[in-house]
């Protein structure tokens, strides 16, 4: 089955979703401000010919009109990261300050950590972490490239992470730190909103793994609530539309610890619609609505899923 | 066998911060955060400054990384900050990456490329470039980008021939700039 047909009813304007997701999407780059100013990124474009176009929601954010974004000087100096214009949400939603103890759960290949580690002026701790040590590489040359230093990479498996390599039974010595101020979980998932990048999505897509990922996904958001520090924030992202994976998992993590759900601050011009309280015969926790789903018809984007909570004392 | 749990040798699979000095040192042949800080200012002018708020820490002989915080020491993770710089030989050799980041105020023994020399080292080849009357050993090589002087990366000199040692994934055939 198209699995997307299964998310119709969830949208304002069937057709035209659906139609949006049979479109590819344009290449994207994100300026990277560890290396440069939007406006060097841009003139180092403009000299070379490169033509693009700036998002209306963002001016770091970069549409190429026809060209692949390895293949430019600006690329080269790691002044620019080729992302998807809707994976830049979750990062935004997250906040990250300078100086700030951060922990990405499901870091790899690092496009979200990397804006993280900007956003944070490259400045404080950030811990980019995957159980997929081959994905590791790609987290740890993309790093490299943009010139992120702030960066601790790891490789546990984020539903039971350990903090003890960080001093949690040393607290004496300097540095040792047992929580974080802000973490994001970008979780992994059935990814439908990736269809107009990855069409194989859909053909691989079964309720089986919907099932099986959503234990994952309750599992790492609720290790990450747990080390989290008592007024501090966790973001909680995916790239499907199933309620499944999105919804109900914070409902169900809202039950489990102390934390509870908060608006977040949607750029302006980017047009979202809020969580879905019920779903088939399951019915969410009403703070749910929060959360923000993005169609792709409503942004000429992916699809995507952004919740922020923040942790209670 | 060789005791991973001691103290005074140096262990592939943690990270070890750096002695503040010499006279701090405990494992033989680890350098000291001043020495490598010194050496990017002997080297490359860079004010020690750049590097007031990094540790640094060695993984495996001689490789040194920069981590712009303090944490615990050692620790067992899989990377922590950037790869800087090649200890533990004749000739230290920076990174690649550690000279696009930090070498934009460097103030000497930077090798300003035209267009068609710039190309040619980021593409990594080797160049004839007798014009060059500075140190021989490795150089930033740097050029100019959307109006300013920019490093690409380091530079061998030896006997007239510019090495590119721009690592194979960073390697890329670019425009020749106007």
């Amino acid at each position: 089955m198209n699995p997307l047909q299964r998310y119709a009813p969830l949208v304002d304007d069937e057709e035209a979703f659906l139609e949006a997701c049979e479109r590819p999407l344009p290449s994207v780059v994100r300026v990277n401000t560890i290396k440069t100013t939007v406006e060097r990124a841009r003139e180092a474009l403009d000299d070379e010919g490169v033509a693009y176009e700036q998002t209306d929601w963002h001016p770091g954010i970069l549409k190429l009109e026809d060209s692949t974004a390895g293949t430019n000087w600006p690329y080269f100096h790691g002044w620019l990261h080729g992302q998807e214009e809707v994976s830049a949400l979750p990062a935004i939603a997250l906040d990250p300050q300078p100086g700030e103890r951060v922990w990405d759960t499901c870091a790899a290949p690092g496009s979200k950590t990397t804006q993280i580690a900007a956003m944070m002026n490259d400045e404080g701790v950030l811990v980019g972490n995957d159980n997929n040590l081959g994905r590791l590489s790609a987290l740890r040359h993309n790093a490299e490239r943009l010139g992120v230093t702030n960066l601790v990479v790891t490789n546990q498996d984020a539903r039971n992470f350990s903090m003890k390599p960080f001093g949690e039974q040393t607290p004496e010595k300097p540095g040792a730190f047992e929580q974080f101020d802000r973490v994001l979980v970008d979780a992994p998932c059935s990814c439908e909103g990736t269809c107009r990048k990855n069409p194989d999505v859909l053909d691989e897509w079964t309720m089986n793994h919907v099932q099986s990922v959503a234990g994952i996904q309750k599992g790492i958001l609720r290790r990450a609530v747990q080390v989290t520090k008592p007024g501090g924030s966790v973001v909680y992202s995916t790239c499907t539309f199933a309620p499944e994976e999105n919804e109900a998992v914070l409902d169900f993590v809202l039950e489990r610890e102390d934390c509870e759900l908060v608006e977040w601050d949607v750029p302006d011009a980017f047009e979202t619609s809020p969580g879905v309280t019920e779903w088939e015969d399951d019915e969410y926790d009403p703070s749910v609505t929060k959360a923000r789903r993005v169609y792709p018809h409503q942004n000429d984007t992916g699809g995507f899923f952004t919740a922020k909570l923040e942790v209670q004392s | 066998m060789r005791d991973e749990t001691a103290d005074d040798e140096n262990w592939g699979q943690q990270f070890d911060r750096l002695p503040e000095t010499s006279e701090d040192r405990v494992v033989e042949g680890r350098p000291s955060r001043q020495e490598v800080v010194e050496w990017w200012e002997e080297r490359f002018g860079l004010d020690p400054e750049t590097f007031e708020h990094y540790t640094f820490w060695e993984k495996g002989a001689g490789k040194i990384w920069a981590f712009p915080a303090e944490m615990v020491d050692p620790i067992q993770v899989e990377g922590l900050g950037m790869r800087i710089l090649r200890t533990r030989q004749r000739h230290w050799k920076p990174s690649t990456n550690a000279v696009q980041r930090f070498c934009r105020d460097a103030t000497k023994n930077i090798i300003e490329l035209g267009p068609g020399e710039a190309k040619a080292f980021v593409a990594g080849h080797d160049q004839q470039l007798d014009w060059w009357e500075g140190d021989w050993g490795y150089l930033v090589a740097a050029h100019e980008l959307a109006g300013e002087r920019e490093p690409l990366g380091v530079g061998l000199y030896l006997h007239g021939e510019l090495r590119s040692t721009v690592p194979k994934g960073r390697q890329e055939d670019l425009k020749k700039l106007d």
